[in-house]
């Protein structure tokens, strides 16, 4: 399904994943969090300076296309359950879930259960639950996929703004080209299958991405260069396929 | 829009209360009117003297049947949850035993229940004892199904975080199982009483606490056939409240849990 991917992601970087569907960006996403492995090759994930000094592996964290809350669990519980499955007790991980529901500002409804919020409420409460633990490595799988426009571009200004403060890495899979250029530092883009990756590019976009970014001329041009590398590898659904499958 | 409490209670009790009604008087007139024999078919009026005048022995009937099918109820929910809970945790064991489960449900209970009394004696073992193999089977199969049914992307998510295997059991496995398994106990608890009543007919004659299966079987044979309906409405009454217990003990928890259903 995948092919030659030889691919180094610095500590710190924000990396969106393009591809058409079924190219295998998810799978490649699941091998970096250990969820599978690879059939042949191997992922190596590097302490970064911080885990350096604990000799730990780097923590991470995955958030899913839906949100994917327990339903018989308020939102606190929620946030807090990665620490409780790690051992932490459940009241201190009820008081450590508090601060990253503040991040993403959703202190006021923490009582709440997942079925008294909106969609992109509860996509914010996945991406809380991913940050409780700290996590130096974060794995998105097309998480707001599923959301209106709006919501979306809300939550990408949002998550950028998380990887701003907190610097950890980043590998966000989506199929949305703005989407990826508006979040990323850098944009990999995938053939179809089998996946290969066709563009290793670096976004040259300010820091500070605001939605007046979406309408600014360099942004449209970057955009336009993901959609060109996607269409001349037959990444495109309307392109033709290429002849070699395995 | 919620409706008003006494418009759902009409709009829920009112239509099987009516049809209760018209089926009471439509067989009363037929009996009287064709002039049916008593023994073949009492009329309701019959029944419910008849069941007035025993009413002593009814009840006393009537609980013990009541203690043999709950007993037998409580048997195969916890049973039936661990085994479910067992086979879940291990294919192998599954797939060894799991027929032989299967054989519980098809095995004919009246031929067994003979067997029933040579091992756990006559009365209320052999009665419970029948009526958890009646009723055990859906359990089983309701829990593993329930078991079974998690979202593997929530499977993913607790294995990311290395959760141990009782957390995943008891924080996303049970949980998510609960819906499926208030199903398999209320087809359990109906199933209960028919059990019970079935080993009652072999099983039930000790200490002088007859159920009601005995009482079927006793008007039966002196041709009491009104004592006999009594007994078998009865019957069919306490199959209905304990399901409507178990119901509304379903109910309550899966709001609480938030699960729909």
């Amino acid at each position: 399904m995948l092919q030659d991917i030889d691919l180094v992601i610095e500590a710190g970087s924000f990396v969106a994943l393009l591809g058409p569907s079924g190219c295998g960006k998810s799978t490649l996403l699941r091998f970096v969090s250990g969820l599978d492995s690879p059939a042949s090759g191997s992922i190596a994930l590097a302490p970064g300076p911080e885990e350096e000094r604990v000799s730990a592996p780097p923590k991470l964290a995955f958030v899913f296309q839906d949100a994917q809350l327990l339903p018989w669990r308020t939102v606190v519980d929620n946030v807090a359950l990665p620490l409780e499955l790690q051992g932490v007790s459940r009241a201190e991980a009820r008081r450590r879930a508090h601060g990253p529901l503040a991040e993403v500002e959703l202190s006021d409804v923490h009582e709440r259960f997942p079925d008294q919020l909106s969609g992109g409420m509860r996509m914010r409460v996945s991406i809380a639950r991913a940050l409780v633990t700290e996590p130096s490595v974060l794995l998105l799988d097309e998480p707001f996929a599923a959301l209106d426009e709006l919501t979306r571009q809300r939550l990408d200004e949002r998550l950028r703004k998380l990887w701003q403060t907190r610097r950890m890495t980043v590998i966000f899979v989506t199929h949305a080209l703005a989407e990826a250029a508006f979040l990323a530092e850098r944009a990999l883009v995938m053939s179809r299958r089998p996946g290969r990756i066709v563009l290793d590019h670096p976004l040259q976009l300010p820091e500070e991405r605001t939605m007046d970014l979406r309408t600014n001329v360099e942004f449209v041009a970057q955009t336009a260069l993901l959609y060109r590398a996607l269409q001349q590898h037959g990444a495109l659904d309307d392109a033709p396929r290429q002849a070699s499958r395995s | 829009m919620k409706p008003l409490p006494w418009r759902s209670l009409t709009e829920t009790a009112l239509p099987p209360a009516l049809t209760f009604v018209v089926a009471i008087a439509l067989w009363e007139g037929a009996v009287r009117a064709l002039a049916v024999p008593k023994f073949l078919v009492p009329p309701p009026s019959d029944v419910l003297f008849a069941g007035w005048t025993e009413r002593a022995s009814l009840a006393s009937a009537l609980l013990t049947t009541a203690r043999g099918a709950g007993l037998g109820f409580l048997l195969s929910c916890s049973l039936g949850t661990s085994v479910g809970l067992l086979f879940s945790l291990s294919r192998w064991l599954e797939r060894g035993l799991y027929p032989y489960a299967l054989f519980l449900q098809t095995v004919p209970i009246v031929a067994v229940a003979p067997l029933l009394v040579l091992w756990f004696g006559p009365g209320l073992r052999a009665v419970a004892v029948s009526a958890f193999i009646v009723s055990v089977f859906p359990v089983i199969a309701n829990t593993l199904a329930g078991l079974r049914s998690v979202d593997p992307r929530l499977s993913d998510l607790f294995r990311l975080y290395g959760a141990k295997l009782g957390d995943t059991v008891l924080k996303l496995r049970l949980p998510t199982a609960i819906p499926s398994m208030m199903t398999g106990f209320k087809v359990a608890s109906g199933l209960s009483v028919i059990g019970a009543i079935v080993g009652e007919f072999v099983a039930g004659f000790a200490e002088g606490n007859a159920g009601l299966g005995i009482t079927v079987l006793s008007s039966y044979r002196q041709l009491k056939t009104d004592l006999l309906f009594a007994a078998v409405l009865l019957a069919s009454l306490l199959g209905l409240s304990l399901f409507a217990l178990v119901s509304s003990l379903s109910t309550l928890l899966l709001r609480r849990l938030r699960a729909p259903g």
